[in-house]
């Protein structure tokens, strides 16, 4: 299968410069992405997972060139996106969509649902104007709203309403490539199923490819076929499903792929979770060596001073441990 | 498992009816709900986007949006009617008595005022407070909810937060003052697991120490599995399905509940297998049918379903499982 990828990220970082203090008197850095490395390929899905804060949205957004990247490269059609300005990247704009975590802050609470919606369609000339009101009600029954609500505002929406906006008005530009950022975490689960079958449907359609961003592994190993584990900024293990979910190397992953509760209340009134202790460190302070080493339950002396080497263990199956062995019979 | 018996509940929802302005004149948005807590009880409510949780929620703590108004019900609280109180008799039950975590945490969280002052502010409002020691305790706070390096993070703004933090920071605003009441809508949707079992043990062990009461609301089925009591299930503004909560998972009886059921993503599904979900879209409020809300998407509905709306009785054989379906409820009849 010669899939292509359709962007190579290399050596991804960003850090943010903070105040701190009562007063802001205090600088310090936030590491919220190190040195990530990756490729998408055209008309896959990849997940991204890991506790909140390891930098997942950070990701996203440095890919797309939303926020400036502190260093690394994103190839996307043979040019290194992240070092256009904001001109300069236009043209790319309209293929590379992203859906965010926090959809009122990035609707315009003064245009209605039909505005947020059209506005795309009419800026990269995809319909006229006497097109517009049908192609914007087959966008919002897409997404399971009636009609009718083109003619609302964001605040008069529930928030899973509110989130499904969000993805109509990034399906309306016709992307190639879709940042997912917990993009369907708030609806219930039969609105998430109706919307989960529509990427998978525009995705056979139109090879569309997407980094889904969430922290439902239950619907992470419905849609991915492959899955990035990040920790604390970096990434931990990177496989197809198949591999992460029956045969996890990481220690991160497999502590995370225990903690998934499951709908049963007797189960999960007895279950045992893989707890993590110790402490769990600040992106502000990073620890030497493997990120993990202050909760890793079988770390030794190595991890505390040296930084664990991305590599490929088996053929599509990345870790960064020092306890995994060179080769793992796959 | 063996749910607490609770004598009298703290608070007790009758009849609340929600509605809204709109240019064809007033709509039903919450049709009726009737819903009780118990002391140290924990309540998950579920339900289709849009049904009408967050409006229930808000109203109680009368912050209903304009244009939105309640018509009619009571909601008792500790004895008071919350619908009733004057403003400053709410303020001083808003997060003190009763914590709330709000949907959304970017428009709840005020964006040019630093975490730590927003953690402090009901502290020393309803705590009396020193500034310093509501610090120390805001600081304790952000590490119960495991934030990491909470003496440095305390100083950051909203936006320098991750969306999971965010969501931690108001939960750690709704349990600041160790409230009789937690009501909490959708807090850990943007959670990991590891994360959310955090929080999920932090609201056990406080039911535990302090006998708090808790609203959860999610579509989390498999979370609220593990946390509450009783589940009540909400459809188009009213309560169809109400049941302590392995009786729901066992016993699914409204057709609506069982859809939910079949549409929770397996871990052992196939890649890129068709979920199954709900066909159709829940009515709009205004434009409700007659009968029961659910008839217009239900499989099993009949003439009658399409005339009159199934009142919500309970099980013969289990009285705390209620369901408002006139199928399930001949179902039940002819069994007994
Ligand atoms: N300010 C408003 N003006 C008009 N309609 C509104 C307003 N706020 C909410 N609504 C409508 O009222 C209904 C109930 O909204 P509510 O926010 O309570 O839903 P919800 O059950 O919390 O949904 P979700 O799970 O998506 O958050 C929705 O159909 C919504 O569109
Ligand atoms: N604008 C900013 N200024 C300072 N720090 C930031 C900013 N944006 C994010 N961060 C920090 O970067 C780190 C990574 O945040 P990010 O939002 O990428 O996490 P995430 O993995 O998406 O988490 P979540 O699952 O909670 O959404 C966090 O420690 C966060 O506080
Ligand atoms: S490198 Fe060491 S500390 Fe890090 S995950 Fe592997 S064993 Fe644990
Ligand atoms: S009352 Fe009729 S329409 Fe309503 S849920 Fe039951 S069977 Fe379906
Ligand atoms: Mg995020
Ligand atoms: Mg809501």
């Amino acid at each position: 299968m010669g899939a292509q990828p359709l962007l190579k990220v290399e050596n991804l970082v960003k850090h943010f410069v903070v105040k701190l203090g009562a007063f802001g008197e205090k600088g310090a850095t936030v590491y919220a992405v190190d040195d990530v490395s990756f490729d998408i390929m055209t008309g896959e899905t990849l997940s991204l997972v890991g506790e909140s804060g390891c930098g997942k949205s950070t990701t996203g957004f440095t890919l797309l060139n939303l926020q400036r990247a502190t260093a690394g490269k994103v190839i996307f059609e043979g040019e290194n996106i992240v070092a256009l300005d904001e001109k300069r990247m236009r043209p790319y704009r309209r293929a590379l969509q992203i859906v965010f975590q926090d959809p009122y802050s990035t609707l315009n609470p003064r245009m209605t649902v039909g505005e947020v919606v059209g506005e795309p369609i009419l800026f990269h000339k995809l319909a006229t104007k006497a097109e517009l009101p049908e192609r914007i009600a087959r966008l919002l029954a897409d997404v399971g709203l009636p009609s009718r609500f083109a003619q609302r505002y964001p605040h008069e929406l529930s928030g899973g309403q509110r989130q499904r906006v969000a993805i109509a008005r990034a399906l309306a530009c016709q992307p190639k490539f879709i940042v997912c950022d917990e993009a369907i975490s708030a609806l219930d689960v039969s609105v998430q199923a109706q919307i989960i079958n529509l990427l998978l449907d525009l995705q056979q359609k139109y090879g569309l490819t997407y980094l889904f961003i969430a922290h439902d592994l239950a619907v992470v190993r419905h849609i991915s076929d492959r899955v990035g584990v990040m920790y604390l900024g970096r990434l931990a293990e990177l496989a197809t499903r198949e591999q992460l979910f029956s045969n996890p190397l990481h220690p991160y992953t497999k502590a995370l792929l225990s903690a998934v509760p499951e709908a049963d209340p007797e189960l999960e009134q007895t279950r045992r979770r893989q707890i993590l202790t110790g402490d769990v460190p600040s992106p502000l302070a990073p620890p030497a060596g493997c990120r993990f080493h202050t909760r890793c339950p079988i770390a030794m002396d190595q991890c505390r001073s040296v930084v664990p080497e991305w590599r490929e263990v088996v053929p599509g199956h990345h870790v960064a441990c020092h306890a995994v062995a060179e080769s793992v019979p796959g | 498992m063996t749910a607490p018996a609770y004598n009298k509940p703290l608070l007790d929802v009758r009849g609340l009816t929600i509605e809204i302005e709109t240019r064809r004149g007033p709509a039903v948005i919450v049709d009726g709900i009737n819903l009780t807590v118990g002391k140290g009880e924990t309540v998950g409510v579920v339900g289709e986007s849009g049904c009408g949780k967050s409006l229930t929620m808000l109203s109680l703590v009368r912050l209903l949006p304009n244009k939105i108004k309640v018509r009619g019900g009571t909601a008792v609280f500790d004895g008071r009617d919350l619908l009733q109180m004057s403003k400053s008799e709410l303020r001083q039950v808003r997060g003190g008595k009763i914590g709330f975590v709000f949907q959304d945490p970017m428009t709840s969280l005020n964006p040019v005022m630093r975490i730590g002052d927003q953690l402090c502010e009901p502290l020393i409002y309803h705590r009396d407070m020193k500034k310093a020691d509501a610090r120390k305790r805001a600081i304790e706070l952000l590490k119960l909810v495991g934030i990491p390096g909470p003496e440095q993070r305390i100083d950051a703004y909203p936006h320098e937060l991750s969306g999971g933090m965010r969501q931690r920071v108001m939960i750690a605003i709704g349990l600041a003052c160790d409230p009789e009441l937690l009501i909490a809508d959708e807090p850990t949707t943007a959670l990991d697991v590891t994360i959310q079992a955090q929080i999920v043990d932090l609201v056990k062990e406080l039911r535990r120490k302090l006998g708090m009461s808790v609203v959860w609301i999610t579509h989390d089925l498999a979370l609220i599995a593990g946390l509450v009591d009783r589940v009540a299930v909400l459809y188009a503004g009213t309560v169809v399905e109400d049941a302590p909560v392995g009786e729901l998972f066992k016993r699914p009886t409204h057709p609506y509940t069982r859809g939910l059921l079949a549409s929770i993503p397996k871990l052992s599904d196939e890649r890129a297998s068709r979920l199954s979900s709900i066909g159709g879209t829940p009515p709009e409020p205004g434009r409700r049918p007659k009968g029961c809300p659910f008839a217009p998407r239900c499989g099993l509905a009949e003439p009658i379903c399409h005339e009159h709306v199934p009142a919500l009785l309970s099980f013969a054989e289990e009285p705390r499982h209620r369901v408002a379906c006139f199928v399930a409820q001949r179902q039940m009849m002819e069994a007994a």
